[in-house]
């Protein structure tokens, strides 16, 4: 049996305008600090789950600033 | 209102106030994109651009050394001086500290506080409406949501509303094809916000009046034109774009019966059909100044040009968004952009997303069944923002909930 792949995700700070689409989308995954610029939640492991919602917010993201990568 | 020339080609003549573009810009966007995708125009001094493919509208939002927010209007006749309201008017890198400044008041956590506020607006205004059979969606209802939310964000009278909105007709409107009163709405603005910052000065409350008075930006107050020009932004950007959205939601939930009875049955849809609002019938359309002779799309852009930046026709674009032209409520891939793209996000866009939703979500409840009074249309804003004026509406009892 093939190990599942574990997912993180991640914001690219410099790309991130605050548009605020992947906390609305994936509230569990991300969080916007006090000037609205987002970031991931904890270390961005995305709990498998949750793994239809992190690729939401990437194809949502309009600055394409949210990265979903292997962990 | 005078007579405009009527438009020869869209493509070398295009007009935002023609009659045609007001009532449904849409199929001469769709036409342009594919045969001219950057159309120009004699009609605007040094000439107007309006480019309609979503990967040129980015390609600008993100250029500020060729493309300058110094002028945000497409006007027939340039204002000799620029009128400065920062953060909207500024360029980098003044751009950035006068933007960071007020993104903490419009961050997520702040407005998420707002929202008990905006569903008393909402339910009072319901409230108002009562148990009459008809109804103006715009007028009633869409119009006063974001007056009386902006008014409360600042810190003035929400009985000023009728001031607030004959400002933006003038500035927004008149002021394009008529230079003089676009000032004359800056002037009387600045005098209502003069008397508003001496009456903070002495007694400061919680408000965004008291708060630019106390900021600081490299430990230096803000100047008097800088606070008068964040006053005047806020009220101008946060109150006919939000009442347009509004309107334009109410407006096709009551053309479209199938899809408010999706809405009402699944209540959870909402927060998505509110993201394709927002794509599909996008308010709001900016624009640049080329400061320096480029080329996008292929086409040459020279310098003193005005851009009409329209996010609008942006979203529309196919080439971006599959079935553009369709309404689908349930779109879930939906990178729009509504609220812009680039350092110029729109900073009330967490505010205006929530009054959105909030509002459609108070209606529904209320009035889960209405359509458009048959025999009747809505009127539709002429310009850069486009949302119903007059939304006739009929509302139907047998579903009415008490």
């Amino acid at each position: 049996m093939s190990e599942a792949k574990i997912l993180r995700v991640s914001i690219a700070a410099e790309r991130c305008q605050g548009h605020n689409r992947c906390c609305l989308i994936a509230p569990e995954l991300f969080e916007a600090d006090d000037e609205g610029v987002a970031r991931a939640r904890g270390d961005g492991i995305v709990p498998a789950a949750l793994a239809p919602k992190a690729r939401l917010a990437v194809s949502n993201c309009p600055e394409h600033a949210v990265r979903l990568t292997a962990a | 209102m005078e007579t405009r020339k009527p438009v020869d080609d869209w493509a070398l003549d295009f007009d935002h106030f023609d009659p045609q573009w007001t009532n449904n810009p849409y199929p001469i966007w769709d036409d342009l994109r594919q045969r001219c995708p950057v159309a120009i125009s004699s009609r605007f001094e040094d000439g107007g651009y309006f480019p309609t493919r979503y990967d040129d509208v980015r390609e600008i939002a993100y250029d500020a050394e060729h493309f300058s927010s110094r002028r945000v209007i497409v006007r027939e006749q340039k204002i000799k001086t620029l009128i400065s309201a920062p953060p909207i008017t500024s360029d980098p890198p003044e751009h950035t500290a006068a933007r960071k400044l007020l993104l903490p008041a419009f961050a997520p956590p702040a407005i998420a506080r707002l929202e008990p506020g905006i569903r008393a607006i909402c339910r009072a205004l319901l409230d108002a409406i009562g148990t009459a059979t008809t109804c103006d969606g715009a007028v009633d209802y869409a119009q006063h949501i974001p007056v009386r939310v902006i008014a409360h964000m600042l810190g003035v009278p929400e009985d000023d509303g009728d001031l607030f909105r004959r400002w933006i007709h003038m500035t927004l409107v008149e002021g394009v094809r008529n230079p003089p009163v676009a000032m004359q709405a800056m002037l009387e603005q600045s005098e209502y916000f003069k008397a508003q910052v001496e009456r903070r000065r002495a007694a400061p409350g919680d408000d965004m009046v008291s708060f630019l008075l106390k900021a600081r930006v490299d430990g230096q107050p803000l100047t008097e034109n800088h606070i008068l020009g964040t006053l005047r932004l806020i009220l101008i950007a946060g109150i006919d774009t939000t009442w347009s959205g509004i309107g334009a939601s109410l407006w096709h939930l009551a053309t479209h019966a199938d899809d408010r009875r999706r809405l009402v049955a699944e209540p959870a849809l909402l927060p998505t059909a509110i993201e394709e609002f927002l794509r599909a019938y996008s308010p709001v359309t900016m624009a640049r100044e080329v400061v320096k002779e480029t080329t996008v799309g292929g086409c040459p852009f020279k310098t003193g040009g005005q851009v009409l930046l329209s996010f609008p026709a942006a979203n529309r674009d196919p080439a971006k968004f599959a079935d553009a032209d369709k309404v689908l409520i349930d779109r879930a891939e939906n990178p729009h952009a509504a609220f812009g793209l680039g350092r110029h996000r729109c900073l009330g866009s967490n505010l205006a997303r929530l009054e959105m939703t909030v509002a459609v979500e108070e209606w529904l409840a209320r009035f889960p069944d209405f359509n458009l009074t048959p025999g009747t249309t809505a009127t539709w804003s002429e310009g850069t923002v486009r949302g119903p004026r007059t939304l006739p509406i009929t509302l139907n009892l047998g579903l009415r909930k008490a």
